[in-house]
């Protein structure tokens, strides 16, 4: 037999290739719900590549301005869905800062407390889910089993196990309760066991490995530039950790280490949310161990701070005082401020403007992970189709802070 | 915290800076609309500034107010550790022509910011390479978070967009599409006839 190519040895034939355009999302579950790609592919990797947001917006810095200065909690619980005390206490302090008051001690540590286990959470999620697209199932189980029993404690806490509205400003709606501690240490116990197993299941496997290593490479120069921050940022190399370049609340009386990467791929994303879960553990342990068992969590301010029940019920004070910030909301003082904490994914801030009156003039949520995903276009363009789904998990992005 | 920024943007733009103050901490410069880019260039490239993270970029409606719109931007310099906060008034008070040099080739975090702020506001930003709406659809009337936008308004309902090039619409032939919506197994036949009997 003649061998098939000897005809095209002679004429060079060049075939007629064009890119493929190929839509990806907003309904795929690489994508997770919320993003849609249009990608212009050449063969199996991207030339060219459209990100687009915005499925998820729900108007939220619009319905801010029309309530109370408290009616925003519930908003921006609902921002980053997974770790939403963060978002709460964030928001607290920004408001805290504009009224110039800073809370009790026990709540100090209290919001902490609450806030690494928050942050565990969120890691979690990213890293399981990371995991979970990439085939590796149980994991992903473990990891939502150990953040399962996070919402727990948090149900205990606040009552409810994703949208808690737990913040206040001027403290917590609630104090700790009684077996607070007991069940922090043991639910951060217990995850570092989870972080272990998945550890001894994940990092010896050469196909999760292959999958990670040296894809997503984004420079520190690009990074910086795209306003990265976070757990992508120090990916990078850079230790930039809002918790220790500005300390809010106590952290810089807590010890604790702020790991970084050195590829800056996405086995760097991957490994330094693992390892800010074991801080964060430190971190829980240590408030833990400093909080005040008894003592008052909100501060002692009539105009801000809603009086209790009985006073309500019982006195004309208390009546007028309650009906006050709930018909008029709390003030504050004209102006504008920002405020900003290492939420989960990076720098969470708030940039708020006062008319004086009780209703918010304007509510700018700072999203990290809105910056994080302007950098997707330059994490997969020229990358292989398939590297797509590591690129994307590792970015953490989350559909309800990315789009408000 | 970071006074000396204000005073060092203040000698080198004597013209462009209308108003600063540094209420809760937060060091603002006022700065004219005209010199919007250079003082921005300038505190990116300046090692005394080094602000190499454009952390924020958004907009305020003020309808009272003429320029009514404020574009506000937050800077950050992880070397030398401070923050400022740079703002420029722009706009009419009808808000029809709201315009403003655009700096997202200083920093790549302006380009979608600045997107959003167009989105949002209607704020037009000169030479964004890519200006079109990120949050909300095309077809979006209006622009949702100007103060005269009200909250429960409702959009008018779009056709079905013209997408070119694109070779196969629906209705699908028997064997195209998703497979659930294949009626290539005997039962769904049989029970089509019956039902045309």
């Amino acid at each position: 037999m003649e061998p098939l190519d000897q005809e095209l040895d002679e004429s060079e034939i060049e075939l007629p290739t064009e890119p493929m355009l190929l839509n990806v999302g907003p309904a795929h579950p690489a994508m997770h719900g919320t993003v849609r790609c249009v990608m212009e592919l050449s063969g199996e990797s991207i030339q060219k590549v459209d990100v687009q947001v915005g499925y998820l917006h729900r108007g939220f810095e619009k319905m801010c301005e029309r309530g109370t200065w408290t009616q925003i909690f519930p908003y921006v619980d609902r921002t980053n869905y997974v770790s939403p005390m963060l978002c709460n206490v964030g928001f607290a302090l920004a408001c805290e800062k504009m009224l110039g008051v800073t809370v009790p001690e026990r709540c100090q540590w209290y919001r902490m407390a609450l806030g690494e286990l928050a942050r565990m959470s969120d890691h979690l999620t990213c890293d399981g889910a990371m995991a979970m697209e990439l085939g590796a199932f149980t994991p992903f189980l473990w990891m939502i089993k150990g953040r399962d029993m996070i919402w727990d404690l948090m149900e205990e806490e606040t009552g409810a196990r994703m949208t808690h509205s737990f913040g206040r400003v001027g403290g917590m709606a609630a104090p700790p309760t009684a077996g607070f501690k007991e069940n922090a240490r043991a639910v951060s116990e217990q995850i570092l066991k989870i972080i272990e197993e998945v550890e001894r299941l994940l990092l010896g496997n050469r196909i999760f490995l292959d999958r990670l290593e040296n894809v997503g490479i984004i420079s520190q120069e690009d990074a910086l530039s795209l306003g990265w921050t976070g757990p992508c940022l120090r990916a990078t190399g850079l230790p930039y950790d809002v918790r220790k370049a500005s300390p809010y609340l106590k952290y810089d009386e807590v010890d604790f280490d702020v790991p970084v990467g050195s590829t800056s791929d996405c086995f760097d994303r991957f490994m330094v949310r693992i390892e800010e879960m074991k801080q964060s553990a430190r971190i829980i342990e240590q408030c833990i161990a400093r909080m005040p068992d008894s003592g008052p969590v909100n501060i002692d301010d009539p105009r801000i701070i809603l009086p209790p029940k009985d006073e309500v019920y019982n006195t004309i004070e208390g009546t007028i005082q309650h009906f006050k910030i709930v018909m008029e909301g709390l003030k504050l003082p004209a102006g504008e401020v920002y405020a900003y904490t290492e939420g989960g994914n990076g720098e969470y801030g708030f940039y708020l403007v006062s008319d004086g009156s009780g209703t918010p003039w304007r509510v700018r949520i700072r999203p990290p992970c809105f910056y994080v995903t302007s950098g997707l276009e330059r994490v997969i363009t020229g990358r292989m189709m398939a590297d797509v789904v590591p690129c994307f998990g590792s970015l953490n992005m989350i559909g309800g802070e990315c789009d408000r | 915290m970071a006074k000396h920024l204000i005073d060092l943007v203040t000698q080198k733009f004597p013209g462009a800076v209308i108003q600063s103050h540094s209420n809760h901490g937060d060091d603002t410069l006022v700065l004219e609309a005209a010199s919007w880019h250079d003082v921005a260039q300038f505190l990116r490239d300046d090692p005394r500034c080094a602000m190499q993270m454009l952390v924020d970029l958004t907009a305020v409606d003020y309808p009272d107010r003429d320029p009514r719109f404020e574009v506000v931007v937050h800077l950050h310099s992880l070397t030398l550790g401070h923050r400022i906060r740079i703002k420029t008034r722009v706009g009419d008070p009808d808000g029809e022509v709201v315009r403003v040099a655009s700096i997202s080739d200083l920093w790549g975090s302006a380009n979608w910011a600045e997107r959003e702020a167009y989105d949002m506001f209607g704020v037009e930003f000169v030479g964004h390479p890519d200006l079109r709406r990120i949050l909300m659809y095309p077809e979006f009337v209006g622009y949702p978070l100007r103060k005269d936008y009200p909250a429960d308004k409702i959009q008018p309902l779009i056709a079905y967009r013209e997408v070119e090039n694109i070779e196969k619409l629906p209705p699908f032939g028997k064997d195209e599409g998703m497979s659930f919506g294949r009626q290539t197994h005997s039962y769904g036949q049989r029970s089509n006839e019956q039902e045309s009997n």
